[in-house]
């Protein structure tokens, strides 16, 4: 009698009664919504950006008038772009850095996982991985810091050392030869935990009785890796090899900007994509260039990321992004 | 006994064992002894650093620059608590509209939201670059010299959505709502006093990751904070410091002969590590605390990643 009665009342009601739990929803997403709305779709439209002269216009100096009086030039934003050396050397830098950022980030956290996993005690292996996890939680400024205490010019340890030991003292920040091996050993220092503990945790779910059944069969420690350990992440490696293929025109900016502390003598192994950008436009000020590189980023980015897609799905349908 | 042997069956040898410490134990320390050695170089005395530079045994110790810091130099209190005021109202926002955003998308019955999976996530493949976003947040949005400015652009992360819904999705039955529904529980209602606390491990891993991320933020305030420079965080302050040891003498609103006066009594080695170990020992106290937050949250959303 009662459930009829509110049947009635619904059915008799208006549209904004009808649609109440859909409002509802909608309000919840709305912040999230006009957000990304504002802050990520606006912009998109930025992208003609690329294609003109960015000029002020001297009468109405606002940037929608500036953009509207600006002259159309196609591509030439991007010819110049590539008749300079900086596009050469950003996206040489961007990419080398990426692969071999891609393959040791594979390999070191992997077989640090493996050996993780055969520590007996485990309150030690807990203490390793707390300690490797640490540098992940900080940022890039603190780690540059970190850096500096070792390699200042003036101060720090290592020319600190020479200088005690009357050898000539080596100039880190202006020699451009180590860099690119520093570069590579503050990525791995900062992100080599991280991804440590994420294989940890799919080894420690595999079954033990595999392990056992392997034992009992004669299968030495380094078949058992062979053949448990490393088919059973097989998955989980090839989704994030993949993933970071996906991103390899995307390069970490606090790491390019801060590690190197912004010294223009490293810049032919420092540059890359994200630096040039963001310099290009905050201190040389040209809009146009700056755009156009980060075009060319975001639109070679996104079809890496469709095709690593595309294979993760041929992979493991369930893993891929979408 | 059975399970004794069979750990031993399966053991590496002890020599192997040894060999796998030595490597695990060198690259943990490697990992925690720059702060470390910072925190040494902290509490070193000026005469020391001029004398045999930054060293893990330093002549003599001293609290000079920590007193110098504090009493001289009042922006680096200003620093701390923009750095603050940011972590705490960005963590609250980011992690509440997080919430919500992800409770709608884990609603099957929700009819838009198919739709509104893809309009956060195509933000993570695409996105219209740095000068674009920087001109509408500065002559649209106003986020330029201001608190909002360091903390708006940051408020969402479509890979926190991503793990937040993997989080309900796991943790909350779809039939909960449903009863919640029937017994005349309004949407906000189930979402803040059922599905939030039975997920508490998922949004404490969301809160974490964001409160880290507005911790860690400097690079909004190298965009945004060129003139009213009041406001910067620690982060920021530090970043600043890189190229211009002077800077903080500036801050303090020192000139001229009375400048070099000045910079020449501060300890300004050790001062700059007086920044970083006030930035680093808020994370490594909470950090024991919070890192099985984090690795449960990278077990869900890992893989999604």
């Amino acid at each position: 009698m009662e459930k009829k009665q509110v049947h009635s009342r619904r059915l008799g009601s208006s549209w904004l009664e009808r649609n109440k739990k859909t409002l509802v929803l909608l309000s919840m997403a709305a912040p999230v919504a006009i957000w990304l709305l504002l802050l990520r779709y606006l912009p998109m439209g930025g992208i003609v950006l690329a294609f003109k002269d960015y000029k002020v216009n001297p009468r109405n100096p606002s940037f929608i008038s500036n953009l509207i009086h600006s002259k159309w030039v196609g591509l030439k934003n991007f010819a110049f772009l590539f008749k300079t050396n900086d596009a050469w050397i950003m996206f040489r830098n961007t990419i080398c850095y990426n692969v071999v950022f891609i393959v040791l980030g594979v390999i070191i956290p992997v077989a640090l996982a493996i050996m993780m996993n055969e520590v007996t005690k485990k309150y030690v292996a807990k203490t390793y991985q707390t300690l490797m996890f640490f540098p992940y939680f900080l940022s890039w400024v603190v780690v540059s810091y970190f850096l500096n205490a070792f390699l200042d010019a003036q101060y720090g340890m290592l020319p600190a050392a020479q200088r005690a030991a009357g050898e000539a003292v080596t100039s880190w920040y202006t020699t451009k030869g180590p860099w690119p091996f520093i570069i590579v050993f503050a990525n791995l220092w900062k992100n080599v935990g991280y991804t440590t503990v994420l294989y940890l945790a799919a080894i420690t779910g595999i079954d033990a009785t595999l392990y056992e059944a392997a034992a009992i069969d004669g299968a030495t420690k380094w078949e058992q890796v062979r053949y448990v350990t490393l088919p059973h992440l097989r998955t989980i490696i090839s989704i994030l090899f993949i993933m970071n293929v996906g991103k390899i025109f995307n390069a970490d900016f606090g790491l390019f900007y801060n590690v190197p502390m912004q010294n223009g003598a490293l810049f032919s192994v420092t540059q890359v994509i994200d630096t040039y950008v963001y310099r290009a436009f905050m201190v040389t000020g040209d809009i146009s260039l700056s755009s156009a590189a980060g075009l060319l980023q975001n639109v070679l980015g996104f079809i890496c990321i469709l095709g690593a897609n595309t294979i993760v799905k041929k992979i493991d349908e369930d893993s891929s992004l979408f | 006994m059975t399970r004794k042997r069979k750990l031993r069956l399966n053991a590496v040898s002890p020599g192997t064992e040894a060999v796998i410490h030595v490597i695990l134990a060198a690259f943990s320390l490697c990992c925690i002894i720059p702060f470390i050695f910072v925190l040494i170089i902290a509490f070193s005395s000026e005469e020391s650093i001029r004398a045999i530079g930054y060293s893990f045994t330093p002549l003599s110790w001293s609290t000079e620059a920590f007193r110098y810091a504090f009493d001289k130099l009042p922006q680096i209190w200003r620093s701390y608590f923009n750095s603050i005021l940011i972590t705490v109202v960005g963590t609250v926002l980011s992690t509440l509209m997080c919430a919500m955003y992800s409770y709608v998308l884990y609603r099957p019955d929700f009819r838009f939201r198919k739709f509104f999976n893809f309009f956060s996530f195509f933000t993570m493949i695409f996105g219209g670059g740095l000068v674009p976003t920087y001109i509408v947040c500065t002559q649209l949005l106003g986020l330029q010299e201001n608190y909002p400015a360091l903390i708006v652009p940051l408020l969402v992360n479509p890979f926190n959505i991503i793990v937040m819904r993997a989080f309900f999705k796991s943790s909350v039955p779809l039939e909960l709502i449903e009863a919640a529904t029937i017994d005349g529980s309004g949407e906000y209602n189930t979402l803040f006093r059922i599905v939030a606390p039975i997920a508490k491990p998922g949004v404490a891993t969301i809160a974490l990751l964001n409160a880290l991320a507005f911790w860690n933020e400097w690079y909004l305030s190298l965009l945004y904070i060129k003139r009213n420079k009041v406001l910067q965080p620690l982060q920021a302050l530090l970043m600043e410091l890189q190229n211009n040891v002077q800077y903080l003498n500036q801050m303090a609103g020192q000139l001229g002969a009375a400048a070099i006066a000045e910079a020449a009594k501060m300890p300004s080695q050790s001062l700059r590590m007086v920044l970083v170990v006030l930035i680093v020992v808020p994370i490594a106290c909470a950090y024991p605390f919070f890192q099985r937050y984090i690795v449960a949250g990278l077990a869900v959303g890992s893989v999604k990643g």
